[in-house]
């Protein structure tokens, strides 16, 4: 089933990129392209096979909750493109 | 090339010379770039580091990287220095820490010369993805270094610095140091801890070096690698030392008879010619099979793309990186990233978003990580039979710049051998092995089971 337009436009949303209109049916047709190869793990069978997610075997690891060095607030501020002297400045987002 | 080994440097410098003349010649090297592999160049802040080295020195500290210098790429963090993964998203950012695998090195004594090309956050096999433009092969520049670690394959190919520092998701170390002429490790998922490398697919990912010989590989790895309480993979597994005595005879050398098919007829030759001197140097030839490994490109751009699309929502433009304009959040999120990502980038963080939202997660991310156990299981039944695999690292030399830039799956195609190696763990170099008949360079890919690095860098020692 070939990946449509609108579906390019919902993953788009998802993805929160904005993609002109122009570039969807260019989109659509590289993703189809890929997702068709990708099809092929279709014909692995593996019933009964453990999805991996860590090659290792680790499940959680986990260190002491003790307080340890962090960064300073005025060196995460400084990186960030609009700031105050200790917050990110954002378009308000509550309507009150 | 009769540039000194990091090992030569750093001897000398123990001894009691000055690291000025090495670090000078680097410098200049760098400055003078003409493959576009270098795009920062930090002479002040290396001759500072250069200076403190010889104090330590001096006052009889003897380190295993005296005055080497070195060159990462732009994925990882050094604090104080612009970290962009040469994509316009991270434009201006710089990096208010520095990894532990590059704060393990200078500790040592390196000295960190330049930062490298790469493509736009390590999405790429020819670095053609890179908001910088491509890097050019040093030994043909109409040629892609491959990629994505092309800057810090070129400048050791070069001769501009004796190591350098890549990454390695899906063979992003290993192909281009087989296209350009040197030699490159994966390590072992786990070996080098990841904190500070601006992450691409956290399951795949390891930082590696790039050397001209498998002893200074070795040096770099030895003194990055081990446990790091800021990376929770990090593997607790000590590093050994480079074994001594013969790494050839008795060694048993797995080879997929598959992996001939298809190959540029030199790369075969260079295959057939590496077998022939490890049967005659006591290495036994044994057929193996990797029943799964020709899903893994398909495997790999599940997995790997999904995780990326998940790594990437970091970069929003709110605290670091590109901000655009816009009336609310998500206009600035959207409109942020639509400018700053590039297209490749783009495309990747579609594909692991679709592969991973409502109705196609079990179709492609779980089916992907149960073929990627199966991925796992080949390797350790191969194991069992072998001690390593032998295999090219890329099926055929360096292709020209632009070649398949219009073409994503048949870029994806070209990572065709170095791919199961990041779904399974296991540790994985290129070594040089002769050149093709225009004078290109051919990599010969040895892979061995988890934490099996020292060994395999033996091997390629033996055979270089």
């Amino acid at each position: 089933m070939p990946i449509t337009e609108q579906q390019v436009r919902h993953v788009a949303k998802l993805a929160l990129l904005d993609l002109p209109d122009a570039e969807l049916s260019a989109t659509a047709r590289q993703l189809d392209a890929i997702v068709g190869y990708v099809e092929q793990l279709s014909q692995v069978d593996t019933t009964g096979v453990e999805p991996i997610a860590n090659v290792a075997g680790l499940v959680n690891v986990l260190r002491a909750d003790e307080p340890g060095a962090m960064l300073p607030t005025a060196a995460a501020m400084a990186i960030a493109p609009k700031h105050s002297a200790d917050a990110y400045l954002v378009p308000k987002v509550v309507e009150r | 090339m009769s540039r000194p080994t990091a090992r030569a440097i750093a001897a000398a410098v123990n001894a009691g010379g000055s690291t000025r003349p090495a670090v000078e010649t680097a410098l200049a090297a760098c400055a003078g770039d003409q493959l576009n592999a270098v795009i920062r160049v930090h002479r002040e802040r290396a001759l500072t580091t250069a200076d403190r080295v010889d104090a330590r020195v001096r006052a009889g500290e003897r380190l295993p990287l005296a005055g080497v210098p070195i060159a990462v790429k732009d994925n990882l963090c050094v604090e104080g220095l612009p970290a962009t993964c040469c994509s316009r998203m991270l434009e201006g950012y710089v990096a208010p820490y520095t990894a532990t695998a590059v704060a393990r090195l200078e500790a040592a004594g390196a000295v960190i010369v330049a930062q490298t090309n790469m493509d736009e956050f390590a999405f790429g096999s020819s670095n053609e993805t890179s908001c910088y433009g491509p890097v050019k092969n040093p030994v043909d520049p109409t040629r892609i270094p491959g990629g994505s670690s092309g800057g810090s394959a070129a400048v050791v190919a070069a001769g501009y610095v004796p190591v350098s520092l890549g990454s390695d998701t899906g063979g992003s170390i290993r192909q281009p140091a087989s296209l350009c002429g040197c030699l490159g490790i994966k390590p072992t998922y786990g070996r080098v801890s990841r904190y500070g490398l601006i992450a691409f697919g956290s399951s795949l990912d390891q930082i590696g070096p790039f050397a001209t010989d498998a002893a200074d590989a070795a040096l770099v790895l030895q003194t990055m690698a081990g446990l790091d309480p800021l990376d929770g993979t990090s593997a607790p597994h000590a590093v050994e030392a480079l074994p001594g005595g013969d790494a050839l005879r008795g060694l048993r050398v797995g080879f997929v008879p598959g992996h001939a098919e298809g190959l540029q007829p030199a790369v075969r030759a260079a295959l057939d010619a590496t077998k022939a001197r490890l049967q005659a140097a006591g290495a036994v030839l044994v057929p193996i099979e990797l029943p799964h490994e020709r899903y893994a490109v398909a495997t790999y751009y599940v997995i790997g793309t999904g995780e990326a699309s998940s790594n990437l929502s970091r970069m929003d433009g709110i605290r670091f990186g590109h901000r655009a304009e816009g009336a609310d959040l998500r206009a600035i999120y959207a409109a942020s990233r639509a400018q700053g990502f590039g297209t490749e980038a783009k495309r990747r963080i579609m594909l692991g978003t679709y592969v991973l939202s409502a109705g196609y997660y079990d179709a492609y991310y779980k089916k992907a990580q149960q073929v990627r156990r199966l991925i796992c299981r080949d390797y350790e039944t191969a194991f069992a039979a072998c001690d390593v695999i032998l295999g090219p690292t890329s099926p055929t030399t360096a292709f020209k710049l632009g070649e398949k830039l219009s073409d994503p799956l048949q870029m994806y195609l070209s990572d065709i051998f170095t791919i199961a190696s990041n779904l399974a763990g296991t540790p994985s170099l290129s070594l040089p092995a002769g050149r093709d008949e225009q004078g290109l360079p051919i990599g010969m890919q040895l892979q061995g089971p988890m934490f099996s690095d020292a060994r395999l860098l033996a091997v390629a020692q033996a055979l270089a």
